[in-house]
């Protein structure tokens, strides 16, 4: 294998798991955007959808796409009372009480996973849903067939969303909110719902990633969203917090970004380049690759 | 003068107090299993308190305590453990023990400087983050230097760690952060608390104070790392996780966020809890889970709120729950009247 | 108000040893043994990452003890009762479950730990209480160096390294190998060392090593470097867990080399987790259900009636060195600790798993098997004496 043909099968690794925190950071990015919190929760909701998707076809013998829709139909759901519940309340409280209820959150779902009978603390084999093949792109490097899919899956919904935020009125309605809460309550816009169908449209993405993710690398278990969700995060910030386009750009980033230090031999290193990255953004450009420079009003 | 010679005596008062608890569990009239939790309790009251200077007082949010727990457990275990290394070889038994955990503080303050210096600019939700991430950088560069056992850790450490230890340990944590917030120090850090863009507009360098205020906090979690070390026997990376960082936080929220009295109530009964909760470990955590989340929704002042327990906090409480009860009964009256 | 910081940290302080006092009842020291019974500590992991290893110990444990009290028991007939103590998988649990038994329960002795790794939290506990521990599976040598307390039911890592390193070399006929290491784990950087001093001594090249987190879950990028060295062979020195997603992301990865593994990857649960990517595979272990002697036959059979599964090499190593233990008792004639450890020094005794006498540093010299994996299933290759 030349340095040419590794660099290649390296630089595909890092955008199947890139493609993973991009879906998962544009829920962040989405939440953050309209009611300025991070919620710390969204690596959990992947967990659990990739667990409702690992169920579904398991025990309900479903297709993958079919069980991939009840995942991210589930986790619309879940993301709807979560923020009715725990996140409504504390709209107008200081952020770090909200930042704590998302800490508390995460901990209760995983814990929640941890106990439940189905699922406990050992990992379960995803099944191989479609037959694996594979394609030479060229010698020595190929992809795989559940790469292609998570790939176009997450391009797909990508573009959707898009789709959503600029053609349809609830995408305005999420655009008003999150530039200004009061003055699109005073333009008649139902701010509630219009909160209320970020959370959803978030939570159906990571419940999405979390389906793909679990086909990938064939593990469910209940601690796999911590760790990718905080990278997920990470990733928002580096494309700009609040920015779509750059939480996809930032995710994409990241996923290479780790990949490669992992393929330079650091693979032990990997978790902390996520953080490295962060603190490295956060005191260089802490809006972001997309991000403008808001000066803050007293 | 009278004033102080009593605080001195309050002083050595509770200091005899510990002594005899400690002679007590000596003799094994406390049996081991009660001193081994006791002492824990010690240990935890310190991690509390110190993240409550950061978290409460200060009003920042730091996730990363557990890193810092790490980083003085780790020094102050390499030097118990080479003999010759850092500290010359005529230090040893209990006197390297406390000089290592010196350092182990020292060395735990020294990163929260370099932590805090950058982090502390960020406000809020990304100081958390970035925080969180310093202490998982922590752990991860830990669990990849093989000098100190790597992922599998230092195992082997001598027990210096006892219920006195720690007890006294908490008792110097406690007076001097209670000195710092009395000061002119700790009236700066309350003002960043409070309104931080006013306190900047006043002339307060609250960088300034936000980092002492770290570093403080980071000495005296590095200090409860080494006391925890030496108790358990080992130090591995798996010790320190974000999970720590959690329950330490959890603490500091129970007890009400500003509030030494009540950072110290919460540490001790969650340690209880834990202990008691031991036959359903599953359940704990969800638990805990559920009380942070609740505590925030319904009283996210916490028990205490930023107030000191005290005689007249208890008088006034009492005062007002008689008030509110009579005025329910005259309301009781009233409608039955009607 | 310094006086009433004080006031409020000694009513803490009280407060607590009432807590302590009144709360903690039920962990109260547990009633002493009564004298037709003899309390015998574990340590198996029924949770947590290497949670079949845990259940299929404690099976194997259970069975014999059952076995052994219907008989009548040991020291005229006294039963022997069984307390475990789940560590989770956990290593910093493991001390604390080792001290409970020690402290609360006051065993006579401990079966136990599974994993290397929690055998050594465990074991200066045990050496220092003077309670003989038995590891009826902890391969690492280190184990029994912590003390003259701590002994083991199987063989170490040295002999397990070379076991695999020699079936590359001349079984499979190959040069090359390339090894991923779990870091966490004393038991997988043991026998990775191992497996390269024998597969170096023997004129093969290791071409690659790579180390990776238990709880990693992309192995992509290092599977990649792997294949970049093109190894004949990847030894992958680990638990089911682990193994199991290497072995599925190797296959979409397309590694064309055979993969060589230990007895950590003796679990059913192998085959959930990497699907048909693990056919072609060989580990060696402990024992094989294939053996054919009498001793592993009556085994099957018990334990197929008891729990309808075809037992592990854990749960034979359980099974033999539970009933090790209840030999030692025997022969020693009493239950104290120091006399059990010297009947275990001086013991000869022939199991399910093989027959051990204990060399100087209280391992058992003793067999390994190959096992080979054929269409998700494990058939027995070859037996390799030491």
């Amino acid at each position: 294998m030349t340095i040419t043909q590794q660099i290649l099968q390296q630089l595909i690794n890092g955008i199947s798991l890139g493609s993973v925190y991009a879906l998962m950071a544009l829920g962040y990015t989405m939440v953050y955007g309209i009611i300025k919190l991070i919620n710390f929760a969204h690596g959990e909701v992947f967990m659990i959808g990739a667990f409702v998707g690992f169920f579904s076809i398991t025990k309900l013998d479903m297709g993958f796409f079919p069980a991939m829709f009840t995942a991210m139909i589930f986790c619309a759901i879940l993301g709807i009372l979560m923020e009715r519940l725990a996140y409504k309340p504390l709209r107008n409280a200081h952020r770090v009480a909200a930042l704590m209820t998302a800490v508390g959150l995460s901990m209760l779902f995983q814990n929640l996973a941890l106990a439940h009978s189905w699922i406990g603390a050992s990992a379960k084999g995803f099944p191989q849903v479609f037959p694996l093949q594979r394609f030479q792109l060229m010698e020595n490097v190929s992809i795989s067939s559940d790469r292609i899919l998570t790939l176009a899956v997450a391009i797909f919904l990508m573009i959707a969303l898009q789709f959503i935020v600029h053609k349809t009125i609830m995408g305005k309605a999420m655009r008003a909110v999150s530039l200004d809460k009061d003055a699109a309550r005073l333009m008649g816009i139902n701010v509630d719902k219009t909160i209320s169908f970020t959370f959803a449209l978030g939570s159906s993405l990571a419940a999405a990633a979390g389906v793909l993710f679990a086909l990938n690398y064939g593990i469910v278990v209940y601690q796999m969203g911590l760790l990718p969700g905080l990278k997920a995060f990470v990733a928002a910030v580096l494309g700009g917090i609040g920015i779509i386009p750059g939480a996809m750009v930032g995710g994409l980033l990241l996923g290479v970004t780790e990949s490669a230090v992992s393929a330079a031999g650091g693979s032990m290193f990997r978790d902390a380049v996520a953080f490295a990255a962060l603190i490295i953004m956060l005191l260089v450009k802490p809006t972001g690759l997309f991000g403008k420079n808001v000066r803050e009003k007293v | 003068m009278a004033k102080r010679f009593s605080a001195i005596l309050q002083l050595v008062l509770l200091l005899a107090v510990g002594y005899a608890i400690q002679m007590a569990m000596d003799a094994e009239i406390i049996n081991r299993y009660y001193a081994h939790v006791m002492t824990v309790m010690a240990i935890f009251v310190v991690g509390a308190v110190s993240l409550n200077l950061i978290n409460g007082i200060c009003g920042q949010f730091s996730l990363g305590h557990a890193g810092f727990m790490a980083v003085g457990a780790y020094t102050a275990a390499i030097i118990t453990k080479n003999p010759d290394l850092i500290l010359p070889a005529i230090f040893t038994g209990n006197v390297r023990f406390i000089l290592a955990t010196l350092l182990g503080g020292m060395m735990a303050a020294l990163v929260g400087f370099l932590v805090g210096l950058p982090s502390l600019r960020l406000r809020g939700d990304y100081l958390a983050i970035v925080t969180l991430g310093f202490g998982e950088i922590i752990r991860i560069l830990l669990l990849n230097w093989d000098f100190v056992g790597g992922a599998s850790g230092y195992f082997g450490l001598a027990r210096h760690t006892n219920f006195f230890a720690a007890f006294l340990l908490s008792i110097i944590t406690i007076t001097i952060i209670r000195n710092f917030i009395q000061s002119s120090h700790g009236r700066a850090c309350i003002s960043i608390r409070e309104d931080e863009i006013a306190a900047e507009t006043m002339g307060v360098p609250t960088t300034r104070y936000k980092v002492i205020a770290f570093v403080i906090a980071s000495f005296f979690a590095g200090t409860a790392g080494s006391m925890m070390a030496h108790l358990t026997q080992m130090v591995t990376p798996a010790s320190f996780t974000f999970i720590l960082s959690i329950e330490l936080l959890l603490m500091v929220v129970l007890g009400g966020l500003g509030s030494i009295s009540g950072s110290i109530g919460a540490a001790i009964f969650l340690t209880y809890a834990a202990e008691a909760l031991r036959a359903f470990r599953a359940y704990r955590m969800i638990l805990y889970s559920l009380l942070l989340i609740f505590i925030m929704l319904f009283r996210p002042k916490g028990l205490l709120g930023n107030q000191e327990l005290s005689l007249s906090l208890l008088r006034e409480s009492f005062k007002n729950l008689r008030a509110r009860w009579r005025r329910k009964k005259k309301d009781g009256i009233t409608a039955a009247a009607e | 108000m310094k006086r009433k910081l004080s006031l409020v940290l000694v009513i803490a302080m009280v407060l607590s040893l009432a807590l302590t006092g009144c709360g903690n009842q039920p962990q109260a020291p547990a009633a002493p043994a009564a004298p037709e019974e003899i309390k015998i500590g574990s340590v198996f992991p029924v949770t947590g990452a290497i949670a079949t290893f845990g259940q299929s110990s404690l099976n194997g444990t259970q069975l014999a003890f059952e076995e052994i009290n219907n008989a009548g028991g040991v020291l005229g007939g006294r039963k022997l009762v069984l307390i475990n103590e789940d560590n989770q998988s956990k290593t910093e649990e493991t001390a604390t479950a080792f001290q409970k038994l020690i402290t609360q329960d006051e065993v006579s002795a401990i079966l136990g730990s599974v994993a290397s790794s929690h055998s050594l939290a465990g074991a200066p506990i045990a050496q220092a209480a003077g309670i003989p521990m038995l590891s009826p599976t902890s391969t690492n040598p280190r184990v029994t160096e912590v003390g003259d307390f701590i002994f083991r039911a199987c063989f170490i890592d040295p002999f397990q390294g070379q076991v695999m390193a020699k079936f590359a070399l001349e079984t499979l006929g190959v040069t090359t190998a390339a090894m991923l290491v779990e870091q966490d784990s004393d038991y997988s950087k043991g026998l990775a060392e191992y497996f390269r001093k024998a597969f170096e001594a023997g004129g093969g090249t290791i071409v690659a090593e790579e180390g990776y987190k238990s709880t990693d879950t992309d192995f992509s990028t290092i599977l990649t470097r792997v294949k970049a060295t093109n190894p004949a062979v990847v030894f992958v020195p680990a638990y089911y867990g682990t193994v199991g997603p290497i072995l599925r992301q190797a296959q979409a990865a397309e590694i064309d080399a055979v993969f060589l593994g230990g007895d950590g990857w003796d679990s059913d649960k192998l085959f959930e987790l990497a699907g048909d990517a693990a056919n072609g595979g060989f580990f060696s272990n402990h024992y094989s259900p294939d053996a054919g002697t009498p001793e592993v036959d009556a085994f099957l059979a018990a334990y197929q009636a008891k729990f309808n599964a075809v037992p592990d090499a854990l749960a034979a190593l359980a099974y033999d060195a539970a009933y090790m233990l209840a030999q030692a008792i025997e022969e020693a004639g009493s239950v104290e600790g120091a006399a059990i450890r010297d009947a275990l020094a001086a013991i000869s005794f022939t199991g399910v798993s093989g027959t051990v006498v204990f060399d100087e540093n209280r391992n058992p010299v003793k067999s390994a098997v190959i096992i080979e994996i054929r269409d998700g299933k494990q058939v027995y290759k070859a037996t390799v004496n030491p």
